[in-house]
């Protein structure tokens, strides 16, 4: 029989309490630490699927800025953020856009699109 | 009208607001609801939405729309809203004097000098960050050092990198933010550096943006001198006691080309300054009343230009005060002079607005000295409430109802947030 213990500080409020997961032949046999409810799912979600939103900028030409924001529709699983992070890196779009305007779709086949967060207009892009 | 060019502008407005920032898009939708018809705000930068659209990351709205938005969402909503009102922009102008008279003298970037006049004036100026001055930290003068906001702006908007290896001196939000945002394009983040014993950020931000990059944070730890003589070469960090002095038989020189200060924002006061407002001398803003008016009549004031807040929900709640009360004072509905002065007592730094009225609900935000497990905070004689926890960082923010108020003569209130005896288990989250 394997026993791990993996600690996690808890991100629901300013009290940030330590959170314990105990498992035994991989499966879990104790949540420790919190304080309060939603330390405890925080601890099971992050030990079992932890999920990261993404939030970055693509180039973009004869904008207003030479950047635009963007993000995911939802939390992707977190083992894949830097590969989504990596394939924005080569994104060019280009002016105008609006809010809500999908840069890349279903990106690296997770289910889930990347979308402008702002409208750009057309301008100098400095 | 959107426009930068002052030319389209009228002679005379009901409510000229100064600075297009959340604050600023609030009071002006504010004025604009209480029957301003002719409604103006001005902003030296090129767009509105102030400090919001560089902020990319999540994190805005929660408490006014429900969900989490980015800064640039946020800001895109309420300037949908601002031109649903008919209120005008001004933009590319730079507010330089503001008047008692409630005059304005403006400059364009592109039309040269201008003066408008006002029935009322919200001043929403937003903060600006501390500086090397500011800590005074020693050493060369290279290239190479930048406020965290202005390298927020480099990456996020004007897509270029302030340098290849940073180091990063103050563990608020901002720095925090900035830590991941630099990984992420690539340049090397050597550390976080921090004075205080524990980190100033969310706990989100220490997991998702120093943990998941495995970026290193340096409590009690700070920058106490830089070397370069163009360019920034390396920083010396030093661990220090608890009465924050270095210990320099322990310091480390650190090769680095970037120094980001994230060490704290301050009220934007130049406007306030000129118009010479009573100011509080702790958040660095000008006194104001319930309704958001400062020490002359007609002048408001709303926002981080007022005091630092946390939440962007908040400044939005308080500037849309500021807007109803400057559009109401148009028509002579002003409700009745504040009868309380909130006096920051035990634990308590500062208290906005700094004065209240007993027949009205009021909402107040508060700062604390020192972190609390398991407190109270008493309003006189007449209010308690149990709070969970409260920390420096963290804006405590109380509702005040005529329930309680009208137990209460008038006069000073004192504020205290102190420990709790024989806490039980049903408290309130703060
Ligand atoms: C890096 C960072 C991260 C943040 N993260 C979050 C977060 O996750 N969640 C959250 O809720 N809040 C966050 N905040 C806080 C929030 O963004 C601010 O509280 C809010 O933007 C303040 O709004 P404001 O309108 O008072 O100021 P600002 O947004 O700074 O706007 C002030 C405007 O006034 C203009 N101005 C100033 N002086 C003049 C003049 N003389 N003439 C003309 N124009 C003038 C400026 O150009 C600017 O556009 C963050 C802030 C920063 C800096
Ligand atoms: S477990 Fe509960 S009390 Fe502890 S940090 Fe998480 S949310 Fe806060």
């Amino acid at each position: 029989m394997t026993s791990t213990i993996t600690t996690y500080l808890c991100i629901g409020c300013p009290l940030g309490c330590r959170l314990e997961v105990e498992e035994e032949d991989a499966q879990i046999v104790a949540v420790r630490g919190f304080s309060c409810k939603r330390g405890e799912e925080y601890a099971l979600q992050e030990h079992t699927d932890p999920r990261r939103m993404v939030t970055t900028t693509v180039a973009i030409t004869n904008g207003r800025w030479a950047r635009l924001p963007v993000k995911t529709t939802a939390a992707v699983p977190k083992e894949h953020e830097r590969a989504v992070y990596a394939a924005l890196r080569s994104v060019v779009m280009r002016a105008p856009i609006r809010l809500g305007d999908v840069v890349v779709g279903n990106i690296r086949g997770l289910g889930v699109d990347v979308v402008a967060t702002r409208d750009m207009s057309e301008g100098d892009g400095v | 009208m959107i426009s930068d060019k002052p030319h389209h502008l009228r002679q005379q407005y009901d409510v000229v607001v100064t600075g297009a920032g959340p604050a600023g898009m609030a009071a002006a939708i504010g004025a604009s609801e209480a029957g301003a018809a002719h409604v103006l705000i001005i902003d030296r930068e090129r767009e509105a939405g102030g400090i919001l659209q560089q902020c990319i990351h999540q994190g805005f709205g929660m408490h006014h729309f429900g969900e989490e938005l980015t800064g640039p969402e946020y800001a895109q909503r309420f300037l949908a809203q601002v031109e649903a009102h008919g209120i005008d922009i001004i933009t590319d102008t730079f507010v330089d004097v503001a008047r008692s008279d409630k005059t304005l003298k403006l400059m364009s970037a592109h039309e040269g000098v201008r003066v408008i006049s006002a029935g009322a004036v919200v001043l929403a100026t937003g903060a600006r960050e501390r500086t090397r001055g500011a800590i005074r930290l020693p050493g060369t003068r290279p290239s190479g050092i930048y406020t965290a906001g202005v390298a927020q702006r480099f990456v996020n908007m004007l897509g270029c990198l302030p340098g290849t290896r940073a180091v990063i001196l103050g563990s608020g939000d901002i720095g925090l933010i900035m830590a991941r945002r630099l990984a992420l394009e690539g340049v090397e983040v050597v550390g976080v550096y921090e004075i205080m014993p524990h980190p100033n950020g969310l706990n989100r931000n220490i997991v998702h943006c120093l943990h998941d990059f495995d970026i290193p944070l340096h409590l009690s730890t700070t920058v106490v001198e830089v070397h370069g003589r163009d360019r920034l070469e390396s920083v010396t960090v030093a661990p220090v006691d608890d009465q924050r002095v270095p210990i320099m038989a322990q310091a480390a020189q650190i090769p680095c080309d970037t120094l980001l200060l994230a060490i704290g924002l301050i009220p934007e006061r130049e406007l306030a300054d000129g118009l010479r407002l009573r100011m509080d001398t702790v958040t660095g803003g000008p006194l104001v009343s319930s309704t958001m008016e400062t020490s002359q009549d007609g002048i408001y004031a709303c926002g981080n230009g007022v005091h630092i807040h946390d939440l962007v929900d908040f400044v939005t709640q308080e500037s849309l005060l500021a807007g109803h009360s400057a559009g109401d004072s148009l028509f002579g509905r002003r409700p009745p002079v504040d009868n309380v002065r909130m006096i920051p007592g035990e634990n308590v730094v500062s208290c906005v607005p700094h004065t209240i009225s007993t027949d009205r609900e009021h909402t107040v935000y508060l700062r604390v000295r020192r972190a609390l497990d398991k407190c109270a905070i008493r309003f006189g004689e007449i209010y308690e409430k149990k709070l969970r926890y409260v920390f420096p960082a963290e804006t405590v923010t109380v509702r005040l109802t005529p329930r309680f108020l009208a137990r209460f003569p008038g006069g000073a209130l004192r504020i205290d947030i102190l420990p709790r005896q024989g806490a039980r288990g049903d408290e309130e989250a703060a």
